[in-house]
């Protein structure tokens, strides 16, 4: 057991998987000598070399591309987009080409890739550094979404998706590197990367989030307790494939949803999870599923950003409109 | 758009800085051909048959390997009228017509050797032929019963892409890979004029400079990108461009086999060697449409279109063979019924291709099971098992 933050549960993670695959690759902009803008990838140019861990030319769109015949040739790159709104210069590449590869190829092909993208706001920064661009990705099949919450997830699941055969885009909460946690390295089973996970129990209403949103909700279910109401908080881990079997499971148990995510409600993962649930726990619920996410606004200056990002009041306040039903 | 060409005279690429050897240049270039607005390339061959050389690409041709490359652009000539024909007869949704490139795709193809890899676009049905792949797996994605359908790695031949200049970033990345399993194994990315104005082109240059990545960049500037032509794509000769990359750009005569057969050899040795990039522009012409949802009358002249008659890739190389009297009649005959068996096979394969499962749209998206195409697969199934039942559906 170590002591780690989320950032240096990834760089332990990306670590073994080069220590263990000669085939790993890690490409990116300023992952070399820097280590990252922030610092996921540090030490590990010094310890694997230039060809391994690759500094690449400021262009999204050709480490995408670059990486998808460096995989078609046999290895596994694990691209880095330095922060969320830049991955759109490589939007082409990975909708029409990584995700479509396979199925083109009739199989024939495998296409592991991973493509790591901090995500989220709530550092300060300036545009196009704090969105949460997952539902576009969802959207494509060919694709798998993660996003891991905490250090122990970050650790298992980069090396559980540089294992998968399929392309995986692997989201950051950038406002969560530096928390920390015991993260075990000798865990026998951990818990497959396509799988959600009940991270607290409760019986009166189900929280769902992922990514940066599940620390809020852990906060806002603590919160609620005081209230006297019995939250259970539902960490995503996975938005495509969806683990709707585990959501399901505990909105049976506590017959109330709310969805929370930074990325704008409007067309977004709440939906999608609304629409499932109600499909699925229709005379089980005792409201109607709710939304908490950022407003159908170009994501803010960081002045005002709180007020777009979910917070413990925002949830809690769906929380209320959930019980007043 | 003829009248630019008279301003093209320079041939002599800039070779990248740092290099060891001196990279292939156009030095020496002749016009020999004598029709009008020619622009300066390499040329081995001349449109009359004559055989001239070159003194950096010299070219040792025995007869059966002329008569060689005779048979093989003539036979993917009867495959890509096949295909045009099973579009007419609608048999096929598209067919994109490579007429009139038979020589750049048959003289690029036939330089690679088998571990090295190509990256087509979508009208490389003569690279194909060359890398081994059979002609009827070409013909699926035109008929709408996959979106490419072969296994890359069997022919290392990549998938037909219809991104414009997506795969030049492909091919860049395999040359990377090449580099990192220490082989000599060389990379092509094919792509066009119209796709020389892509984002992913001008990336793909750029990682191939800065990694010194073995891959040659082939460039078949047929003049048309649909409608619009070369003038709309670059006010300077494409070839010029690699100079500001930092590797060599030279432009062949893409209607003479020989030359593209030379120029493509030297430019994969120049990658093999550890030399790194270069681009080749291989100066043709669309004789066809774009593809047969196109009307080329709309933007393009009858006269434009006979000027490059004259200078048809395959009538040239068979004025040599006459010249040099290494063909005669038998074998010109051998050929064309060769191409005529061919052309049969393709189209009862073609035939024969059978429709997809509907269930088959699930297949492959992914390697190991996603809980989401499970769920929508089922669905399907019982959807369909639903209209069996009700005996509405054979």
């Amino acid at each position: 057991m170590t002591q780690l933050t989320l950032a240096k549960a990834i760089n332990a993670g990306l670590r073994k998987s080069m220590e263990s695959d000669p085939k790993v690759l890690l490409m990116g902009e300023d992952i070399g000598k820097l280590g990252g803008v922030f610092r996921v990838t540090d030490g590990l140019q010094k310890d694997f070399g230039e060809d391994r861990v690759i500094d690449t030319p400021l262009a999204e769109s050709g480490i995408i591309g670059t990486a998808l015949g460096l995989a078609l040739r046999g290895f596994r790159p694990v691209c880095e987009i330095q922060f969320d709104g830049f991955v759109f210069p490589a939007f082409d590449q990975i909708t029409t080409q990584v995700a479509k590869f396979r199925a083109r190829s009739l199989g024939t092909v495998r296409m592991p890739l991973v493509i790591r993208i901090p995500s989220g706001g709530g550092i300060g920064a300036v545009e196009h550094h704090s969105e949460s661009p997952e539902a576009l990705f969802a959207h494509t099949a060919g694709l798998r979404v993660v996003s891991c919450s905490n250090p122990v997830d970050g650790y298992w699941m980069i090396q559980q998706a540089i294992r998968s055969d399929d392309p995986v885009i692997f989201f950051e909460p950038k406002r969560r590197y530096w928390e920390k946690a015991e993260v075990d390295a000798d865990l026998e089973t951990p818990l497959p990367f396509d799988r959600a996970a009940v991270v607290r129990p409760g019986t009166d209403l189900t929280l769902v989030a992922h990514g940066p949103m599940v620390r809020t909700c852990l906060d806002a279910a603590k919160a609620a307790e005081a209230e006297g109401r019995s939250i259970e908080v539902v960490d995503l881990r996975t938005i495509s494939p969806l683990d709707v079997d585990t959501v399901a499971a505990s909105v049976e148990r506590t017959g109330r949803l709310v969805v929370v995510h930074e990325a704008p409600v409007f067309f977004g993962l709440g939906a999608e999870l609304a629409a499932k649930i109600t499909e699925r726990c229709f005379y089980r619920l005792e409201s109607p599923v709710l939304r908490v996410g950022g407003f159908y606004a170009p994501y803010p200056p960081s002045r005002v950003e709180e007020i777009y990002l979910p917070d413990l009041d925002r949830v809690l306040d769906a929380v209320d409109r959930a019980f007043a039903f | 758009m003829t009248g630019r060409r008279a301003v093209e005279k320079s041939t002599t690429p800039t070779p990248a800085s740092g290099s060891t050897k001196r990279a292939p240049q156009g030095r020496g270039t002749r016009r020999t051909s004598g029709l009008k607005d020619e622009p300066e390339f390499i040329q081995l061959l001349t449109p009359t048959g004559e055989r001239i050389d070159h003194p950096d690409y010299p070219l040792a041709l025995s007869a059966d390997q002329a008569r060689s490359l005779y048979r093989d652009m003539v036979l993917v000539r009867r495959v890509d009228a096949e295909g045009t024909a099973l579009q007419r007869q609608g048999e096929l949704g598209l067919w994109a017509s490579l007429l009139g490139q038979e020589a750049a795709q048959i003289g690029s193809g036939r330089a690679m050797r088998a571990d090295d890899f190509a990256f087509p676009t979508y009208r490389e049905h003569g690279v194909a032929w060359c890398r081994g792949v059979p002609p009827v797996n070409l013909l699926g994605m035109f008929r709408g019963v996959n979106h490419g359908g072969w296994d890359p790695n069997e022919n290392n031949f990549n998938l037909y892409t219809i991104v414009l200049g997506a795969q030049a970033l492909h091919a860049v990345g395999y040359a990377m890979g090449v580099q990192r399993d220490g082989g000599d194994s060389a990379v092509v990315a094919y792509f066009g004029d119209g796709a020389s104005s892509e984002g992913d082109v001008l990336e793909a240059f750029v990682f191939a400079a800065s990694y010194n990545a073995p891959v040659v960049f082939f460039c078949q500037n047929n003049q048309w990108a649909i409608s619009e032509p070369v003038s709309r794509q670059f006010r300077v000769p494409l070839y010029k461009r690699a100079a500001g990359f930092g590797f060599p750009g030279v432009r062949v005569d893409g209607n003479d086999v020989l030359a593209c057969l030379a120029v493509t050899r030297a430019a994969l040795e120049h990658a093999r060697s550890g030399q790194g990039p270069m681009l080749i522009e291989a100066y043709t012409y669309r004789m066809g449409a774009h593809t047969t949802s196109d009307d080329p009358t709309r933007y393009r002249s009858d006269d434009e279109v006979e000027s490059w008659r004259a200078k048809d890739p395959i009538a040239r190389l068979r004025a040599y063979l006459d010249r040099e009297g290494q063909a005669d009649e038998v074998f010109y005959k051998a050929v064309d019924d060769e191409a005529d068996e061919l052309a049969a096979e393709i189209r009862a394969g073609c035939l024969a291709l059978p429709d997809p499962e509907p269930l088959s749209i699930f297949e492959h998206s992914y390697a190991s099971p996603h809980a989401q195409v499970d769920e929508e697969r089922a669905f399907l199934a019982d959807y369909l098992a639903g209209f069996e039942a009700e005996g509405h559906r054979a």
